[in-house]
């Protein structure tokens, strides 16, 4: 299974692994990692499991969609460049290795 | 391990979310949650849209891992009933007649569908659990072009009529009000709903009643024979408040809370779909299906059982998706008696502000996520937006609050 590593605000690091085609957001919520709220269950409903891409990522990402747009502009934390919501990141052998950091709070 | 023992009574979303609460927030002592599915718990509402559409299974639908449940000392009990609730001995009764003590104890009993209360009821099926879906699943598998009947035009009639459109078959949804949606959305949002679902070529009959079912057709009360491969009702639910009852608790349409979702038992509290609770915001007893209800009702009672004294005040809001429709509902808009549309309707990008005089209650946005989002921010904040500021041209929910700032 693809590993993804979710990098906590105080910098601690849980490796995890996700299921093929389980997302970037349900890794965290199954396996209880803090960081991601994830209120409406994947729905790109409610913007709460904003991630940062790690800067030096060269995985390939999905391409992001409008709604996604638009909520990353109501994120409890400040957009960036790298802001995704992981929600929106599905995993496959791809994204083995991929390394999000987690904003300091979602709501 | 020490610490009070909790006993969770429903292992749903409101279920779940208390236990899961309870550990992040430093619980030590024992939590048993009884389910009486054979699931580990999982999420309910991508039933009526991936689940059904076969583009995720089971496994895409658990809240946790099997494993979170051990790792965090949660001792989750599946496929099984509690029975009874002992106050005095403080011991929950499960169906193969072991007890289970507490010192806390939290109803989620979440809530069952309402039957069909005609003849051949016996013909029709629901969708609320992961079996119910599989049965539809089933009868559906592999084919095209059934005729499928959907009594009642919800959230649940609609989402199921979208995605079993999808899969290529022919759906009519019987409603008997005017209009689909009618309780749950204002007149505006809930007509170009329909109009959209009639362009995908699902056939509406609003304001028509069931009169019988039987194999392979659907009576109407005023003689419409319907052919139906398949007839799914989702005509909603009645809270599950028997064992509360039994207990000798209040019940009536839900077991009833105090704004802490606490019974007149100070050990045992009430959330997601069974609990009718005081809210501040309606000034009444109130009773909510939701997803957001479910795991903001588990985390303040987690809180509460803590020794958190806050109530219970979370904003209500909803979403519901129906082909490439986005709705998402912020706040309560029953009871509303003005209506503001901004957006282009004829785009199918719109929001409709819903107001009780000149207070704004609810913002329904279609395909508008960020009139959502601000729309949950100012309704928590309490919104000095009237009807006439809406109205205005040009009128945009995220400069108007940038103005306001």
């Amino acid at each position: 299974m693809p590993k993804i590593t979710y990098v906590s605000h105080d910098g601690i690091e849980t490796v995890v692994d996700v299921a093929q085609d389980d997302t970037v957001m349900r890794g965290a919520v199954l396996n209880g990692i803090k960081g991601i709220v994830a209120q409406c269950g994947g729905g790109a409903s409610c913007g709460t499991c904003h991630v940062y891409v790690d800067p030096e990522n060269t995985k390939p990402l999905s391409q992001m969609h409008q709604v996604e747009d638009e909520l990353l502009y109501f994120t409890a934390c400040e957009r960036r460049e790298n802001s995704r919501l992981s929600c929106q990141l599905p995993v496959t052998e791809e994204q083995d290795g991929l390394v999000v950091h987690m904003p300091e709070k979602q709501l | 391990m020490r610490g009070e023992s909790v006993v969770v009574v429903g292992a749903g979303q409101a279920g779940c979310q208390v236990a899961v609460s309870l550990r992040e927030q430093g619980h030590r002592g024992p939590i048993t949650i009884v389910g009486d599915e054979r699931a580990a718990p999982y999420q309910r509402p991508p039933l009526t849209k991936a689940y059904l559409a076969g583009e995720t299974d089971l496994a895409g639908l658990v809240l946790r891992q099997d494993s979170y449940y051990d790792d965090h000392g949660i001792k989750l009990v599946r496929d099984e009933r509690v029975i009874g609730v002992d106050r005095q001995a403080r011991v929950a009764v499960l169906g193969c007649a072991r007890t289970v003590s507490y010192d806390h104890l939290v109803f989620a009993t979440g809530a069952r569908p309402r039957p069909l209360p005609v003849p051949g009821a016996e013909h029709v099926l629901n969708l609320r659990t992961i079996a119910d879906a599989d049965a539809i699943k089933q009868k559906l598998d592999g084919q095209v072009g059934l005729d499928v009947v959907v009594i009642g035009g919800g959230f649940i009639g609609l989402e199921f009529a979208a995605v079993v459109r999808k899969l290529r078959h022919e759906v009519t949804v019987v409603e008997t009000q005017p209009q689909v949606m009618q309780r749950a959305l204002s007149a505006e949002t809930a007509k170009h709903l329909a109009a959209r679902h009639r362009s995908e070529g699902v056939e509406i009959l609003a304001g028509k009643s069931i009169a019988a079912v039987k194999e392979g057709f659907v009576e109407l009360t005023d003689g419409t024979v319907l052919v139906a491969d398949l007839v799914v009702a989702g005509i909603g639910v009645i809270p599950n408040s028997e064992v509360a009852q039994r207990a000798g608790l209040a019940v009536d349409n839900g077991i009833i809370v105090d704004a802490h979702l606490r019974t007149v038992d100070p050990r045992i509290h009430a959330v997601g779909d069974c609990a009718r609770f005081a809210s501040p915001l309606t000034g009444g007893l109130t009773r909510l299906e939701s997803v957001q209800n479910a795991t903001d009702q588990g985390t303040t009672v987690a809180s509460a059982i803590l020794g958190s004294a806050e109530p219970y005040t979370a904003l209500p809001w909803f979403w519901s998706d129906q082909y490439d429709v986005k709705l998402q509902i912020a706040g309560l808009t029953d009871g509303h008696d003005r209506t503001v549309t901004v957006g282009d309707p004829a785009e199918g990008r719109f929001s409709v502000f819903c107001f009780r005089g000149d207070r704004l209650i609810g913002i329904e946005a279609y395909n508008r996520p960020i009139d959502f989002l601000m729309g949950r921010r100012i309704l928590e904040a309490g919104s000095s937006l009237t009807p006439e500021i809406v109205a205005r041209p040009g009128f945009d929910l995220r400069t108007s609050q940038q103005q306001a700032a």
